[in-house]
Parts: C-alpha cells; structure tokens; sequence
C-alpha cells in the first residue's frame, strides 16, 4: 500500500466520519472568522437558537475587509462580530488598533501549526498551509457549521506537488514563482487538489515568502497549498511552541510526522526550474493570463498598491523599500502601502522603511484588506489601471471597470518609480 | 408535490464563457450587506460578457446553463445567495471552482456537471431559445425544452450532495449528525 502525502496524514489523523463516497467530515482545530462572510451565519445561529460555539479557544476573529469602518452597513458588521464574540467569550478578537489582515495577523499570532486543520469563510485561507497545515477557504455554511460543531466535509483531496529546482535570478520573488506556475497549469488546474510546495527554492525560502506562494493555490483552484514544515517553520514558531518543548530540535522532529512518506502517491507530480523564471506580471483578466515584465513593459499605471494578504508582510516592504530609497514616484502615479498587521507596520517605522515610502510619495494606510478587493482605501475608478502586489486581476476586481496588474513588491516600487511597468533591477544595483 | 423534483425547474438563462468568478456573479462592495434578499438587484452587475445586460436578461430566470470553471475566485457564499434571490436555484456547468459548487449544494441547490461536449451541444441546440429545463432528482435526467424541441440529458450528483438537496443544506444535514 503507498504512503500518505501530507494532507492524507492531516485528514486520517481529523477523521470524524465518512458520510458518503469520497466525502469525509474532518475535525478543525481552528476556524477562523473576519466581518464579511461571519455575520450571515451568527445571525443564522441566533434565529435557529444555536447562539453558540463548539469551543471558544479555536475560534479566532479578526475586523479587516473594511477598517475602520466606512459606513453604517460596515459598522454593524463589525459591531455583530464583536458583539458575538464577547457573548461567546472568545479570547482571540482582533478589534481596530490590533486587526489586521488575516492571512498575516493569524500567522504572526502564532495560531496556525504543522499538521493543523483550519477554515475559513476566506478563498486566501490556504496561505496557512505554509505551515505543513492544511487550510481551506470555505463559504458561510461551512464557516456556521464549523463555528457550531467543528467539523467540515471535503473530498478526500488528490495531491498535485511541485518540485521549485534552480535558484530565483535578482528581481525574481515568490509572486514571480507563484504567477509562473499558475500561467502553467491554469485557473482551473487543480481543483479540487492539494499543491505539495517541495525542492530547494521552497526549502530556502522564509515564512513569508512561503506565505506568499500557498496564499495564491486558490488561484489554479486547489484546496490548499502546503510546504513542508522545516527548521524555518520552527524558528518562526518557537516563541509560541517554546513552552511544548524541550528545544527547537524536539519541535522539529515532532513536526516531521506531517511530511509526506517517501512512497505518498501524487496525482501528477511538475518539475519547475525556478532559474528560467524571470520578473512577470499578468495582463487580463484572469490570474494565468501571465506575461514578463519586458513584455509589458511601458505600459502606464495610475495606481500602484502595495499590501495585501500576498504581499503586505515585512520582506515585501523591506524589498520595495530598497528599490524605492532616496527616490519619488513619479508624478503621475497614486501609490498606496497597507502594512498587513500592527505588527508589521511597527517593525517597518523601526527599520525607517515607513519613512522611505512616505519620503518617495507612497501614502500609507492602516492594516486592511481594503483597495484589494475594490471596497476602500484606494479603489480605482472606471478606465484605470493598478499596479497591484495583490492576488486577483478579476475584471472590476479594484473598481468597476479598472483593470489590474498583479506583480511582486519589487515590480510594483519600480513601476510607482518609473510611472509604467518596469523591472525592478534597473533601480536595485 | 415532489420538492426534490420539482424545486429544480424553469427558464434557463445561457452564460456562453468559461471561468466567470464570483466577484463577476456579485462584486464585493456588495458585500456589506447582512441580508441575502438584499443582493437581489446586483447579481452579475460586472459579468464581463459581450451583449449581457442583467437589467433584461435576469427576469424569470429559473437556471443557469454556463462553461468550465463557473464559481472560480473568492470563496463569498453571496453568489449562490444572490442567484436563489433571482430564483434561480441550479447552475449547469462544464466545471465549477470547489468552494462555490459546495456552497451551491450547502444551500440545498443544484450544481450539475456535464461533460464540455455536451455543454457545447446545449449551446448549440438551445442558446438561441427561449429555453426551460426540469431536473428530476430521481431518474437522473434534464429535461430540456424550446419550441417544441425537447432533450433529456442524464446528469449524476453523488450520495452525499443529493443528501445535502434532500436535507436543505449542510447545516441542517450536519445538526442532525454531529
């Protein structure tokens, strides 16, 4: 009989029940709610009596599509998540001061581990699989139904891995990586399956950059993006775990039961070379309509954002910031960065980098997953174009009738320079 | 009456594009809103498809008859909301993205699959029309009709989503069971 591959370790050690076929009802040891997608169904649980939830410590809350609020309708959402979470007594609620967006606050909470099963009424859910965990976007079903009884149902998932070989050129990042190999398999290229991130790239990159790649998995349709916990998981972990055990070597080798068998069977198994990979950007619609920069370059932007829960996190500030010292946008262009988290937004005014942006024109607002999706701080308007270190290019993704270019940090603090899209190593040395 | 049969009926609306995502099927400025009847008057307000204009096009529209990858993008159960709020309650499809097809039957509705040449038969066959079409639940068949035309396509879900439609949604099957 082959070995497992990640996730079926994760789902055969979560097994509640296997209701029918393919389909199995797995525990979760975290669910994870934000303002847009909970109310519905803490509203739903109240009017079927079921004002409650399975354990209060698994549950973790966080106010960042809209914050602060923008209006009376953003306000009571915020209002029915934090009013339930006090009547609940759920600890871990992220209010305005301390929210931020959820796929980088949850991570540096330290609330995400290798082997862990979460969800969330989120498509980007699946960054945390960086982690050697498996998580998942849900719908507000299955966010009540998880909040209510901890359980979801999935397919027990097929598992496409990646093997990243080579080494990444100057200028080339995890979104180049990531924008590579959706361009390559396609928006629909692995539904319903689980990517396994594996090879010497992936073992040499940082949480964060990691984080970057299993957080556009959704993108090509998988379930989860996984990368397999290592001595860097740990290390980022250890200030959380420190307590569970003797030394970071014991969390290691605890953590290395969620690695896959040497025999796991693959549905399909991708050999990139990441050294053929250079800067790219998409140019459509559609994620995997991807391009290289030199292929489009010149072609203006009135906005550039830089944020979100692909790109919001310190590496990426620190990489714009170091192709934006000492210099200033260009005239016609807004440029807008969103530290992700508190956190992240302090580490960058410690390192002078909020300064540096501020300095080259960048406005910078508070932590929110705002202009990604078109809802506020920085929607653009019919006819512009974005340059964006964001996940979807959908049409009127930022603002009806804008359209989006996704690019890496760097992509992006060159193009604010230049006022076009333009390769970050002509200012980087 | 049979309301597995029967709840799954009427006029079908033809969306001819592959990959329409859900901030196309509702955009998340709608978002905010915390009833799901208040996204009636917004579904597929930014659907990118060439002659589509959802202020005629949506009236009366019971079905939807569309290409591969429907639901792809982010996982807001307001599209599946925001269609049954126009009454339609099944989308056809050559594929669909996993969170809104579980979604779809989450909600008690119907996400059918068919294979893409039999999607492109229905295009082919009926897209001019006025069109409608009967799913029956326990012969596994669809029934299309347009001027007098009619065709049966078999079409299967599995155990656990017809459980889900028979129940009326996740919730209501998962409270019962765990």
């Amino acid at each position: 009989m082959a070995g497992k591959t990640v996730s079926e370790k994760i789902f055969d050690a979560h097994h509640v029940d296997n209701p029918a076929g393919d389909m199995h009802v797995i525990s979760l040891d975290a669910v994870f709610c934000h303002e847009i997608t909970t109310p519905v169904a803490i509203n739903d649980l109240a009017a079927r009596g079921k004002d409650r939830v399975f354990d209060p410590e698994k549950i973790m809350v966080v106010i960042d599509h809209v914050t602060p609020a923008k209006d009376s309708k953003t306000a009571m959402q915020g209002k029915i998540l934090r009013d339930w979470a006090r009547r609940n007594g759920i600890p871990r609620f992220f209010d305005v001061g301390r929210n931020g967006v959820c796929h980088a606050l949850f991570p540096e909470k330290g609330f995400v581990r290798p082997g862990y099963t979460v969800i969330m009424g989120d498509s980007h859910t699946c960054t945390h699989g960086a982690f050697g965990a498996f998580a998942a976007g849900v719908g507000t079903t299955d966010l009540e139904v998880g909040i209510l009884k901890g359980v979801c149902a999935f397919r027990y998932p097929g598992t496409m891995k990646i093997v990243v070989n080579g080494k990444l050129s100057p200028g080339v990042y995890a979104k180049d990586l990531i924008l590579h190999i959706i361009g390559k398999i396609g928006v629909n290229g692995a539904t319903d399956r689980v990517i396994e991130f594996a090879g010497p790239v992936i073992d040499e990159m940082s949480m964060e950059s990691r984080m970057t790649l299993c957080n556009m998995a959704v993108e090509v349709g998988a379930t989860s993006g996984i990368c397999y916990p290592d001595e860097t998981t740990v290390e980022y972990l250890w200030p959380f775990i420190r307590d569970e055990y003797d030394s970071p070597d014991a969390a290691l080798a605890d953590c290395r039961k969620w690695l896959p068998d040497p025999d796991a069977a693959y549905e399909t198994v991708m050999a990139i070379d990441a050294s053929e990979i250079p800067p790219l950007t998409t140019f459509g619609y559609r994620p995997d309509n991807v391009r290289p920069v030199s292929e489009m370059e010149k072609t203006p932007v009135d906005q550039v954002y830089i944020g979100s829960c692909t790109n919001g996190r310190i590496e990426d500030l620190r990489v714009a910031a170091n192709v934006l010292a000492e210099k200033k946008i260009a005239d016609t262009v807004r440029g807008i960065v969103s530290p992700a988290t508190p956190g992240i937004f302090n580490q960058a005014l410690a390192e002078g980098i909020i300064q540096t942006f501020m300095d080259a024109g960048f406005c910078v607002t508070n932590p929110t997953c705002g202009a990604c999706l078109g809802m506020s701080c920085g929607v653009i308007a019919e006819g512009e174009v974005c340059a964006s270190t964001t996940n979807r290019n959908f049409y009127g993704r930022m603002g009806k009738g804008g359209m989006v270019h996704l690019m890496s940090p760097a992509t992006a603090a060159a193009t604010a320079l230049a006022g076009y899209i333009t390769n970050s190593n002509l200012y980087n040395g | 009456m049979d309301q597995t049969t029967n709840h799954f009926s009427g006029s079908v609306l033809f969306l001819d594009r592959n990959d329409i995502n859900t901030d196309e099927i509702i955009p998340a400025k709608y978002l905010t809103e915390i009833s799901k009847e208040a996204l009636k008057p917004y579904l597929l307000e930014d659907l990118d498809l060439p002659g589509f204009d959802p202020d005629t096009d949506l009236a009366g529209r019971r079905a939807i008859v569309t290409r591969a990858n429907f639901g792809c993008g982010s996982s807001r159960e307001h599209a599946p909301w925001a269609l049954e709020a126009n009454g339609i309650r099944m989308v056809i499809a050559g594929s669909f993205a996993r969170i809104f097809r579980q979604n779809m039957f989450n909600c008690g509705m119907l996400a059918v699959e068919l294979p893409a040449d039999v999607i492109e038969s229905l295009f082919a066959g009926f897209s001019g029309s006025e069109t409608t079409v009967t799913a029956d639940l326990e012969s596994g068949l669809l029934h299309f009709s347009a001027n007098g035309k009619t065709e049966e396509i078999p079409f299967s879900i599995s155990e656990f989503d017809r459980a889900l439609v028979k129940a009326g949604g996740w919730l209501e099957f998962a409270d019962n069971k765990y």
